[in-house]
């Protein structure tokens, strides 16, 4: 284990930061796939 | 909370009384229902078996409903719940977080598993495991389901709790272990899954209870393959760390690089949930960007984390095998792994199959153009269940011969029948999904009674090779059965007559893992860095077979739209 934080890098910081890895994890498909998606839908035309 | 830990004698893992209850009762409690979805699982083959066609439609659909139910989302999560108390408490040698809630979480899902079965046994649910709008369930079939995946968020937060009680307490330096990592994915992609279950099953629920008016059909498929699909991707995370634990116990394996094996992971936390996606590829909500970015790109950053996984794990099983001086030629450790080890044996044939049949026709489904040829055919449930069955069970399966001893203290019963059942259940897994995705390709529908279409205005004249492959998906569909049932058998069995084992002295510290124990290797950091030639043939193999089957389906694809 490094002995200072400066030490650590950036790769292993975020690997080891879970709960951003949680907060990632949660809202890239939640953009891409879920919130993209309802767009998609609402602006899909109605039947006349 | 005062609490009490032992620390197995045979390998060294260390099991916190809270947690160990835990852990016990909800592998019970996955038991219990692999049972009843392999009961189901009879009621399906056997009606979708042309030769018998036993149930009538209304019986098939409802038991359908309760296979899909029962084997995708109860025997799966709670086992799950199981590995999660696993991977943080046992693994990193700690307290669990809130065990008061930890007991909220299980009877929670088992309140709501069964819910969920009544409704659908009562004949007034058979939607199956999709349940797409307008076809409405009775509300309970969805109050169960809320209450189910409730139970499970809870039991994702105790994980995450119990991962900052570990680095509070010191309990481990640096990183987490691999294998707690690849829990961690789980558990991330397990909170999506269960928010977008929750943003889609509750307003659904209060449209069956008639305070909202209509729910939309595309939406709802839309939202609800957020929870459908990426509920599976829980599975392939969840397995994926078990293939790593499993060489570590039995061999002392350790990853060729932590840094990539942990890059992979990152790159499932991303993506891997966008899969979701192709299964509205035909949908025609949805716009061309949004499909095309999220499967044909997004898609195949997972798809490369899988390989990277696929290459990494039989890596680890050759470099370590190489230390033990299995050197001669490029294949002489693949012989002489221990392939009597049911552990072993189920982890290995559950990768292989996962990657040769799962992973590939995977990426078939999730090619636009492709897609087409099998979209909602008799292929896409032989694809997942040769990614849920042979990848997630198998796995499962193959981990519960380690467990029994160290977590029951129980010793297997029959040695000879644990040695054979990896084999019997995953090759004839393998056969069935694979025979399946053939009929599939032949135009079989995915899930209807009656393949010949009887009483229908027109009719089609199936080639036989469809025939006979859904005869071999019976035949072979059984064998897999009575291969599941064996390990139910083998694991009841264990637990009720299995000789008592020696579970270790009872002590109120936390104890530091002993050294040359199979925990070790489990707890561990560090890489091998040998030369794996032998897994590059196999992983080169694995290309060859992609590459020739991908070919294949768009030569079939050009042949079956004309273009002039």
């Amino acid at each position: 284990m490094a002995e200072n934080d400066d030490d650590v890098p950036f790769m292993q910081k975020l690997l080891d930061s879970y709960y951003v890895l949680t907060v990632i994890g949660v809202l890239s498909p939640t953009i891409l796939y879920t919130l993209w998606g309802i767009v998609d839908i609402m602006n899909t035309p109605l039947a006349k | 909370m005062a609490t009490t830990y032992r620390t197995c004698p045979a390998s060294g893992l260390q099991f916190e009384a809270q947690a160990e209850k835990l852990m016990k009762w909800n592998a019970v409690a996955a038991v219990l229902w692999l049972l009843v979805g392999g009961i189901t699982a009879i009621g399906v083959i056997m009606t979708r078996w042309p030769a018998f066609k036993l149930l009538p439609p209304d019986q098939f659909y409802l038991i359908l409903t309760a296979h899909g139910i029962d084997m995708l989302l109860c025997w799966i999560i709670f086992f799950e719940m199981a590995v999660l108390y696993f991977a943080s408490s046992t693994l990193l040698r700690c307290r669990l977080a809130t065990p008061m809630l930890g007991w909220v979480q299980f009877w929670l899902m088992v309140v709501g598993s069964i819910m969920t079965n009544v409704a659908i046994f009562q004949g007034e649910s058979s939607v199956m495991f999709t349940s797409y709008v307008p076809m409405q369930a009775a509300p309970h079939f969805y109050l169960g389901l809320i209450l189910f995946a409730v139970g499970a968020l809870i039991g994702c937060f105790i994980f995450l709790g119990t991962l900052a009680v570990a680095k509070k307490d010191k309990t481990y330096t640096g990183s987490i272990p691999m294998v707690t990592f690849g829990a961690l994915t789980a558990t991330i992609i397990a909170i999506f899954t269960i928010l977008t279950g929750a943003g889609i099953l509750v307003p659904t629920f209060f449209w069956s209870v008639g305070l909202i008016k209509e729910i939309d059909p595309q939406l709802y498929r839309m939202v609800w393959w957020g929870l459908g699909h990426s509920s599976q991707q829980i599975n392939v995370a969840a397995h994926v760390s078990i293939w790593y634990l499993i060489p570590a116990i039995v061999i002392g394996a350790k990853p060729l690089s932590e840094k990539v094996s942990r890059g992979a992971f990152l790159l499932y936390i991303l993506f891997l949930q966008l899969a979701s996606a192709h299964h509205l590829l035909s949908d025609p909500g949805m716009s061309a960007e949004w499909k095309v970015l999220n499967t044909s790109y997004f898609m195949y950053f997972a798809v490369m984390a899988s390989m990277i996984h696929g290459f990494t794990v039989p890596g680890a099983v050759e470099a370590a095998m190489r230390r033990k001086g299995f050197t001669n030629g490029t294949f002489e450790w693949l012989r002489k792994a221990p392939w009597g080890n049911p552990a072993f044996a189920g982890m290995f044939i559950s990768l292989v199959s996962f990657g040769f049949l799962g992973g590939i026709s995977g990426v078939v489904l999730g090619t636009e153009q492709i897609n087409m040829l099998m979209h909602n055919t008799f292929y896409v449930p032989g694809h997942f269940h040769t990614t849920v069955v042979t990848g997630t069970t198998l796995a499962f399966m193959a981990v519960t011969y380690l467990l029994v001893p160290t977590l029951f203290k129980r010793e297997m019963i029959h040695p000879k029948l644990c040695q054979i059942q990896p084999y019997l259940f995953g090759i004839a897994m393998s056969i069935t999904g694979l025979v399946m995705m053939g009929a599939g390709t032949l135009g079989v529908s995915r899930r209807h009674w009656d393949m010949a279409f009887q009483g229908a205005p027109f009719t089609y004249e199936w080639p036989g090779a469809a025939m006979l492959m859904m005869g071999m998906t019976g035949f072979f569909g059984v064998v897999t059965i009575i291969g599941g049932g064996l390990w139910i058998y083998l694991v009841v069995g264990s637990l009720l007559w299995g000789k008592k084992l020696d579970g270790g002295q009872y002590v109120d510290k936390p104890t530091p893992i002993p050294a040359a124990t199979p925990a070790a290797s489990a707890s561990h950091h560090g890489s091998d860095h040998v030369a794996v030639p032998g897994t590059v043939v196999l992983a080169l193999t694995l290309f060859v077979a992609f590459v020739l089957y991908y070919y294949v389906n768009w030569k079939y694809l050009s042949e079956v739209w004309l273009l002039s």
